[in-house]
């Protein structure tokens, strides 16, 4: 029994569900699968070089390249519903990049239950945002631009959960980068969108340099960059090796999530459209770390340490973003701290090993309904309120916004995991998976994650509070307006953004139920993620008892604070705590103070040093050489006969060292 | 090395001979000059009184003396292919034959430029 | 009777084998050897306006022909690519032999596209002095010029020349090799003689040529005179046996090589006998600096890897060290000096001279790679070069060409094609990455520390960086300066010029982007036959 070929091994792995990248090559209905990436790809190349030519019909061709990849989506569902557990999965390898030797640069694509998820998120939820951003963006002279830049987000992320390899998901992974990038800079004649845009970018390479340096470790160990060698290959390596790795994916997971000590962008990326906001920075790019450390599930079974570092940055962020979120007063920084709260949640399950990959999965597209319902519905607010995001300013507008009243509660009820939504059933098993963690460790990530849905009861309370219900505060004129101000009329926005807050809605209500049904979502991921219960140190029901009062509490706190008080149109002064919360804990302080000064003087000493040591030299250099050189051309003095005399000594030079050279 | 080690010696000796003749001559000799000792030779004879314009051969000599070379050589190597002819057989044959053509492509071409008028 | 006796024994006893010449396999040779006696003949008996064009077609069609015969006889070559030896040994056909000589021949046909242009003087003519045997300024030269008379002797002299270059990389054996060396020299000699303008200055350049040519064939010969002292036989085979187990006592066996070492140094331009080059790339008129600094170098790399790798592989301990010195200096001299020059044919002579030591690096090697790639780096080099001269040749004023540096300022602002076209040349003699000098030197390189010469790269590629700076100063200025007032003008020439610029160009993009074809063809080519 011990001595299991590796053949073996791989079997036994394949049954227990980790190791699941036993493949076959895609054919049939599945070797349509490139068009899933190559739609938006396509869209994208042609709205982006084609330029105006392409500013009447832009917003379409977009739209329908999304629409049309959501379709290839779900006939690869469809698909893949009609096949056994074993033959779910498939490869489909599309060319060569670049064979150097040992070095094969694949361009390769893997489908599987995991990524076909993924897939009709994305897909799904970018299609619905897509058509939302034609009402939105109907106004912006450059839609154009931005559904190019849509386009190329959705193929780069589809590429990064399609790739079959880690060279190639690393390609999606910056992908993603640059369209947030584009898309946060978007209206980038506003200094703090460009300065948000770069401060997102710059985090983000801190997690993508995590990500190189773990590609790199994973060629040097595997010598292959495909997950079926890298993630079948992860049990025979040695465990520092496995553990740096894993800690390497957690740093890129950190960047690209949000994730502490990396959190401190996401706040600042509300500067792009509401849509992006909703898709980028809510349902779908934000949660690509979850899916990297679950996607490397073995490599992370085989380190507890990165695992532990998983939990604890995930405990950390889920309170983190809690707290931030309580204080904050623009609407969507209270739903961006929000996201990295729930998204801390995911990395936290994702920590937990097989008890919590498959549930971090389940809550993030329950979260990718929910939380993008909620972004459409604050951009629907904000578009009824001429761009007002200062939730003190708002109040009362269940009346003039009905729709977006009842699809943002409804989205609200989901996050704070009211029961039988969607995010009740997504939040509750996540956290029973930490309490059956087992151990001290278990008991202090389940108690973090019932606070975390306290405080997450309490502010989104609050800002469904502050903007829907109470006295009307946007009537009056705010303290040092302009002399044009001019009360807004709140409305109610037009069918092509409300719909899509209503199906997001649905999807907020209805999909937590159907993926607990039967416990369907479970067996569908364990082949992939692999699945094991954990021993819960009490009944699920005690579990669940506990977080339904932790979110009772945590609503009527925020009632009493701001349904029976008038809320203030100015923050008041407040505690210690809450102005450490308005300030995001200090995260840009911090930064600036830990990363940004010695930066700087790094930078200028390195310029000095530049200046004075390398130029000099290197200048220095240059005058030794253009010297040497003037000197050196007097010795062709044009005589025939000192040319002569040279070659002469040249010749004895030549004959006495090769004579000598024998003596040696 | 032992072969060539009195070559060695030899030169060196020849060395600081002409060095030493040199440098003792600069040294303790009287430095009196006068015209007879700047000239070429200082045996008295003058050397050759330079016609006017730069004591020039006329070219044409130069290409009748070249051209007397070129068949000179010629015969060179025809009296040894003259003697082992018969051993040579067609080998020998077919190779003269080409060097004299060249040879006599260059005459013709001397020839047609006017190489041989000597005005 | 016991006379004829006598005589018939005489003749007996001394009764030779008449040698056997396969004429087949020194087709090329012969061919362009038969060009050039009939080119003499169209000198001789055709009269005087239709000697041009009779010239050039016998030329270029000569040259044709020989390729296609070297293309014929390398596809006969055995299947282990080891060639053979023909002319009772004298002459080798073997991949290095055709693989070079197919390159002389490309530049030969590159090169008299150049000495036929007609459209660059303005009062007509070519590149050459109307009538060589007219003193320098005299009545008659102006008669000459007047009566548009033009030195249609250049095109045998360079087919004289080519014969040369052709045979010098196949000598098998030292006197062919001195035979091949003097053929391919005294046309060059007076070639150098020949340039239209600055006419003493050429006359200087040739005459220096001719005086320090002469000194190192002495050295060649009297190396020669050694090495035969030494084995008993001047083949390089018979040299290779008898080196092999060189031991003691062997004096006469190192100084010959390395006096026959310098005469070959001598040729490439290599430091210390490199003090020719710049005068003499100066002096002579342009196409043929061009065809000098690529068919030279080309033919005279070949003969010296030749003797290197068939007479003396036994020596290499002796033979490499120097030569690494010689290479080391060769490299820092070169573009050292480079630096302050001002003219850009004397520019290029010296990017020549640190050329030669790049490749010598790759020769050093002592391996298949390093025959391989310094063939592929002097493919590359001879086409860049050529190119490179051929452009000189557009950019004139009315002295002439204008080769000072200062003329070319703002170039790129006046005729971005043509500064274009240079800088796609000095980049690739810089050895830019996506040009041909970027594979070359790859190779070399590579070769050279695979064979053990590490310290020997470290100084080609600081020398690269040295050299790159001049290169790319000659680049800013022509497109990031103003230009001059009364500036050179650019001509246009005539299809013929413009052909051998673009085949420069072609083979410098092509062997930059594709090399591998190249490479694996010289690789297949790099076996001497022993």
């Amino acid at each position: 029994m011990i001595e299991t070929s590796s053949l073996a091994s791989g079997v036994v792995l394949a049954n227990e569900g980790g190791g699941g990248l036993h493949s076959v090559a895609a054919s049939g209905a599945y070797s349509a699968l490139w068009l899933v990436v190559g739609l938006p790809l396509l869209g994208a190349l042609l709205l982006l070089v084609g330029g105006k030519r392409t500013n009447a019909f832009g917003h379409i061709l977009g739209t329908a390249m999304a629409l049309g990849s959501f379709a290839v989506g779900v006939l690869m569902f469809v698909t893949m519903l009609g096949k056994d557990d074993a033959d779910r999965s498939v490869d489909q390898h599309l060319w060569t990049w670049a064979p150097v030797n040992e070095f094969q640069a694949d361009i390769g694509l893997h489908l599987d239950q995991l990524s076909v998820v993924f897939v009709l998120l994305i897909t799904g939820v970018g299609s619905l945002i897509h058509i939302y951003s034609i009402g939105y963006m109907a106004h912006d002279e450059n839609r154009r631009r931005f559904f190019g830049y849509l386009n190329l987000f959705v193929a780069a992320m589809l590429l990064l959960v399609l790739a079959n390899n880690y060279l190639l998901l690393y390609a999606g992974w910056e992908g993603v980068g640059l369209a947030s990038y584009l898309l946060i800079g978007f209206w980038q004649h506003k200094p703090s969108a460009a300065t948000a845009a770069k401060k997102a970018f710059i985090m983000n390479r801190v997690g993508d340099f995590g990500l190189a340096v773990a590609v790199f470790l994973m060629f040097t160990t595997f010598g292959s960059f495909d997950f079926a060698d890298v993630l079948g290959g992860s049990a025979s390596a040695s465990d520092g090796t496995m553990t740096a790795i894993g800690l390497m994916l957690l740093l890129a997971a950190c960047g690209k999530s949000a994730q502490f000590p990396l959190q401190a962008w996401l706040g600042d990326a509300m500067e792009g459209p509401t849509p992006v906001s909703a898709l980028i920075h809510a349902a779908t790019m934000v949660t690509a770390g979850v899916y990297l450390i679950t996607r490397s599930a073995e490599i992370f079974n085989a380190s507890p340490d990165a695992q532990l570092a998983v939990t604890v940055v995930g405990a950390i962020t889920v309170l983190f973003g809690a707290i931030v979120g309580c204080a904050k007063d623009d609407i969507k920084k209270a739903l961006a701290a929000s996201t990295m709260s729930q998204i801390g949640y995911m990395i936290l399950a994702a920590g937990l090993g097989p008890i919590g990959y498959v549930f971090a999965i389940m809550h993030l597209v329950t979260h990718g309904f929910f939380k993008a319902g909620l972004f459409l519905g604050a951009g629907s607010v904000m578009h009824g309120m001429n761009d007002e995001v200062d939730m003190r300013r708002y109040g009362g507008l269940r009346k003039y916004m009905p729709i977006t009243f009842v699809t943002f509660g409804l989205g609200y009820l989901s996050i704070i995991g009211f029961p039988l939504l969607s995010g009740f059933f997504s939040k509750d098993k996540i956290i029973e998976a930490a309490f059956a963690k087992g151990g001290t460790s278990g008991w202090i990530l389940g108690a973090v994650t019932l606070l975390a849905a306290g405080l997450t009861a309490f502010y989104m309370t609050r800002v469904m509070l502050m903007t829907f219900f109470g006295k009307e505060r946007w009537k009056e004129a705010p303290a040092g307006a302009p002399a044009d101000w001019h009360e807004p009329h709140p409305h109610e926005s037009p069918t092509s953004m409300t719909g899509p807050m209503i199906l997001l809605a649905f999807g907020s209500v209805f999909a937590g139920g159907l993926f607990v049904l039967n416990e369907s979502f479970v067996k569908w991921l364990t082949p992939v993620t692999g699945f094991s219960h954990g021993d819960l140190p009490m009944s699920e029901w005690a579990v669940t008892g506990m977080a339904l009062s932790m979110v009772a509490l945590g609503s009527a706190v925020a009632y009493v604070q701001y349904a029976r008080r008038d809320v203030p149109a100015v923050a008041p002064a407040a505690s210690l705590v809450t102005v450490a919360a308005r300030r995001d804990l200090y995260q840009d302080a911090v930064n600036e103070g830990l990363v940004m000064r010695p930066g700087q003087y790094l930078t200028r000493l390195l310029v000095w040093f530049d200046n004075r040591g390398v130029d000099g030299f290197v200048g220095g250099l240059a005058a030794f050489i253009g010297g040497t050189s003037a000197r050196v051309r007097k010795v062709q003095t044009g005589f025939v006969r000192s040319y002569a005399l040279s070659m002469f000594g040249g010749t004895l030079l030549v004959v006495a060292c090769t004579l000598m050279a024998r003596m040696a | 090395m032992n072969l060539y080690a009195p070559i060695l010696v030899l030169g060196g000796i020849a060395l600081a001979f002409g060095v030493v003749s040199l440098v003792m001559g600069a040294l303790t000799g009287p430095k009196r000059y006068n015209r007879a000792k700047l000239e070429a030779y200082e045996c008295g004879i003058e050397p050759t009184p330079q016609p006017i314009g730069g004591g020039r051969f006329p070219v044409k000599y130069y290409l009748t003396a070249m051209l007397f070379i070129v068949f000179d050589i010629e015969i060179v190597f025809l009296y040894p292919w003259a003697v082992y002819f018969d051993s040579l057989g067609m080998f020998g044959l077919v190779e003269m034959a080409m060097f004299v053509a060249a040879v006599f492509v260059a005459y013709a071409y001397l020839w047609r430029r006017g190489g041989l008028e000597w005005d | 009777m016991s006379m004829s006796t006598a005589a018939t024994a005489t003749l007996a006893v001394t009764k030779v084998d008449a040698p056997t010449i396969e004429y087949g396999k020194l087709s090329p040779i012969l061919i362009i050897a038969g060009v050039a006696v009939v080119g003499v003949l169209i000198e001789a008996f055709l009269p005087r306006p239709a000697r041009y064009r009779a010239q050039l077609t016998v030329a270029l069609v000569g040259m044709i022909a020989a390729f296609g015969a070297v293309v014929w006889l390398a596809r006969d070559l055995p299947d282990d690519h080891r060639g053979s030896v023909t002319a009772m040994g004298a002459v080798a056909v073997d991949g290095p032999s055709l693989f070079l000589q197919g390159t002389l021949l490309l530049i030969g046909i590159a090169s008299v596209l150049l000495i036929g242009e007609r459209r660059l003087e303005p009062a007509g003519g070519d590149a050459f002095a109307p009538q060589a045997a007219a003193a320098p300024g005299s009545q008659q030269e102006k008669d000459a010029a007047a009566a548009g008379w033009t030195q249609t002797e250049v095109y045998p002299l360079t087919m004289f020349s080519l014969v040369g270059m052709l045979l010098f990389p196949a000598a098998n054996d030292l006197l062919m090799m001195f035979v091949a060396l003097e053929i391919l020299s005294l046309p060059l000699y007076l070639l150098c003689g020949l340039a239209r303008r600055h006419r003493l200055l050429s006359q200087e350049a040739a005459l220096k040529y001719f005086l320090l040519g002469a000194f190192s064939s002495a050295f060649f010969l009297f190396g020669v005179a050694m090495l035969y002292g030494y084995s008993g036989s001047v083949s390089l085979d018979k040299i290779g046996v008898a080196s092999a187990g060189a031991m003691d006592n062997d004096a006469l066996l190192l100084i010959g090589l390395a006096m026959v070492a310098v005469g070959l140094l001598f040729k490439v331009g290599a430091v210390p006998f490199h003090s020719w080059t710049p005068d003499v790339y100066q002096g002579a008129p342009t196409p043929i600096t061009g065809f000098m600094a690529a068919a030279t170098k080309v033919a005279a790399f070949g003969a010296m890897m030749r003797f290197f790798y068939v007479a003396l592989p036994g020596m290499r301990w002796d033979w490499r060290p120097v030569m690494i010195g010689v290479a080391i200096v060769t490299m820092v001299a070169g573009a050292i000096i480079a630096i302050t020059q001002t003219d850009v044919k004397r520019l290029l002579a010296y990017s020549s001279i640190a050329h030669a030591g790049f490749i010598l690096t790759g020769m050093i090697a002592m391996s298949d790679a390093g025959v391989s790639s310094t063939m592929f780096y002097l493919v590359a080099y001879g086409f860049v070069t050529l190119g490179a001269f051929a452009v000189v040749t557009l950019v004139r004023d009315a002295r002439g060409e204008a080769t000072h540096l200062s003329h070319w300022a703002g170039l790129g602002r006046r005729s971005p094609l043509v500064a274009g076209v240079f800088a796609l040349f000095l980049l690739a003699f810089a050895g830019i990455p996506l040009t041909s000098g970027f594979s070359g030197k790859f190779a070399v390189f590579q070769a050279a520390a695979r064979g053990g010469a590490g310290s020997l790269v470290v100084v080609g590629v600081l020398c690269s960086a040295v050299a790159a700076f001049f290169y790319v100063r000659v680049i800013v200025l022509m497109f990031f300066s103003e230009p001059k007032v009364d500036g050179p003008t650019v001509v246009v020439p005539s299809v013929m010029t413009t052909a051998a610029i673009a085949l420069g160009v072609a083979v410098t993009v092509v062997l930059g982007i594709l090399p591998q074809p190249v490479l694996d063809l010289a690789d297949k080519a790099a076996l001497f036959v022993h």
